[in-house]
């Protein structure tokens, strides 16, 4: 039973890492109604970006906030000169132009601050948070601040006007268009939130996996594994699903046998495919009515 | 009278084909235009083009300013609400969202929860249903969702496409007596887009006729309604 408690924690710990990607995959998912490949790749870079600040000599928080102000800019930058020009074309450009972002910020994470990895300093210090040892302090900065990001979020979307013109942008364009809002700006302005959100995750994940441009690669998987688990269209569901996907990987990896360390990927994997076969909503996913 | 809306010459096409060919049309200030004519005529490009959501030449002005080529949600907030074919409905968002989005364009809240007051009152269904998913209502709350949703803008010109389609005889009366409500105690100027001919020309003051993009004829509705060769060649009843 110990045992048991044990891995729950450490579960809920690994889970604040993937409930973090989740939202982020959430937000812009509910921005532009796609999956975005690069979204762990941008947040890598801004992290690398958060990374060089503090090389510079600025303090933690500071670098922290430029970080976010950086991502914010750059996630709008991206939209209207990537993919603005694409707005009316086919899904499939959109996955290719997401791949090629994928690429294009590895590789140039890799030109600019070389593949070596880098350790990422916490805010919230490294000791262990209870005495047993389970949960380290940055594990529960983590996990609040991502909590923190949800209950803003959630702020946001339901009790702001400009969260309802991004809802009503992203379900129905052109009759949000006829309703005098500028869709194309409530786009831009969802990459911009994503990207932010995005580096927030990244400064939070990097102490644990360490700094380098492949650090994102399974962690977005995670993420999406989590957002879907959760339901694409529920910032909660999202960050709910990031910590269950986190606690079965642990529990999986203890008790069952053939699950080593090498097969815990597979794990994300399966509860994609598991979940979509069995409630494609996810679970606290909204299922649209609609009339037939 | 003055004239609300001018266009001339209005061409508008979709790629390479050409919809429309080049007519005119005017709004007067406060009154209710219909637009009729057949499957296809053109009319609910009329509309679009109006609103900048199809390629067009020409030249269209709203209170005096040149609007063509501008983009929609430019249109929009100078006043003119487009109630589409269709609806549409934010069909994920509740019955109050959509009206709030309707508003999106002013500020005052005030006067916006004011407004949403206004239209449950207009339409009490909307009023029982203000935290239902949109989605889920019927054909006829969705079309006075959309009109109600169009009045939150407080617009001078109402552009309604085919208000009466997949309607109740019932639902159609009332949906019509509350346009005519609002033309006359908002002075909310209207172009309507009907199939339903006898309908409109009843509701409207002057009517236009188009076929395959051109202009047939125009004039006081009375007049188009009396004249028994269009009745028949055109308006079918």
């Amino acid at each position: 039973m110990e045992l048991f408690l044990h891995q729950v924690l450490a579960g809920l710990a690994t889970g604040g890492i993937y409930a973090c990607m989740a939202l982020a995959v959430v937000m812009i998912y509910q921005a532009i109604d796609h999956l975005n490949f690069a979204q762990g790749e941008m947040a890598m870079f801004s992290t690398f970006i958060a990374w060089q600040l503090i090389q510079w000599g600025l303090p933690y928080w500071l670098a922290f906030g430029a970080t976010i102000a950086i991502s914010f800019v750059a996630g709008v930058a991206i939209e209207r000169v990537v993919l603005k020009p694409l707005h009316n074309a086919p899904v499939l450009s959109h996955v290719v132009a997401f791949i090629a972002l994928l690429a294009i910020l590895n590789s140039a994470a890799g030109f600019i601050w070389d593949y070596t990895i880098k350790s990422f300093p916490t805010p919230f210090g490294n000791g262990p948070l209870f005495e047993q040892g389970l949960m380290s302090k940055h594990d529960g900065g983590m996990i609040a601040v991502t909590l923190l990001m949800l209950a803003f979020l959630y702020l946001f979307f339901r009790h702001t006007r400009i969260g309802l013109a991004m809802r009503a942008a992203a379900a129905n364009p052109e009759s949000a268009r006829l309703a005098g809002i500028r869709v194309g700006w409530m786009t831009a302005l969802g990459w911009g939130m994503a990207a932010a959100i995005g580096s927030v995750a990244g400064m939070l994940i990097a102490p644990v996996v360490f700094l380098e441009p492949n650090m994102m690669l399974s962690i977005l998987l995670y993420g999406f594994a989590g957002a879907v688990v959760g339901g694409l269209t529920s910032p909660g569901g999202a960050v709910l699903g990031g910590f269950l996907v986190g606690i079965v990987e642990n529990l999986a990896g203890t008790y069952i046998p053939v699950v080593g360390r090498e097969m815990k990927l597979t794990i994300a994997l399966f509860i994609i495919v598991a979940v979509l076969c069995v409630k494609p909503s996810g679970l606290f996913g909204r299922p649209i009515v609609t009339r037939v | 009278m003055s004239k609300l809306l001018e266009a001339r010459a209005l061409c508008a096409f979709y790629g390479a084909t050409q919809v429309l060919f080049g007519f005119d049309l005017s709004i007067e200030e406060g009154g209710i235009t219909t637009l009729l004519g057949a499957n296809g005529a053109g009319k609910t490009t009329t509309l679009r083009a109006l609103c900048g959501m199809v390629r067009t030449t020409g030249d269209i002005r709203f209170d005096g300013k040149a609007i063509r080529g501008r983009a929609t949600e430019d249109i929009v907030r100078l006043g003119i609400a487009h109630v589409p074919q269709g609806r549409g409905t934010f069909s994920r968002q509740t019955v109050e969202e959509n009206l709030e989005i309707g508003a999106m364009t002013r500020s005052g809240r005030a006067a916006i929860d004011a407004d949403i007051e206004r239209v449950y009152g207009y339409f009490p269904r909307l009023m029982e249903r203000r935290r239902q998913q949109a989605g889920t209502l019927s054909g006829g709350e969705q079309q006075m969702l959309a009109v109600g949703r169009a009045m939150m803008l407080r617009p001078r010109l109402m552009l309604l496409d085919e208000p009466s389609f997949g309607l109740a005889p019932l639902i159609v009366e009332e949906l019509f007596g509350i346009l005519r409500t609002l033309n006359q105690t908002e002075k909310v100027s209207m172009l309507v887009v009907e199939q339903n001919a006898a309908l409109a020309l009843d509701l409207a003051e002057e009517a236009y006729l188009i076929e395959t993009g051109e202009l047939v004829t125009s004039g006081p509705a009375r007049q188009l309604r009396d004249d028994e060769n269009i009745r028949r060649a055109y308006l079918g009843y």
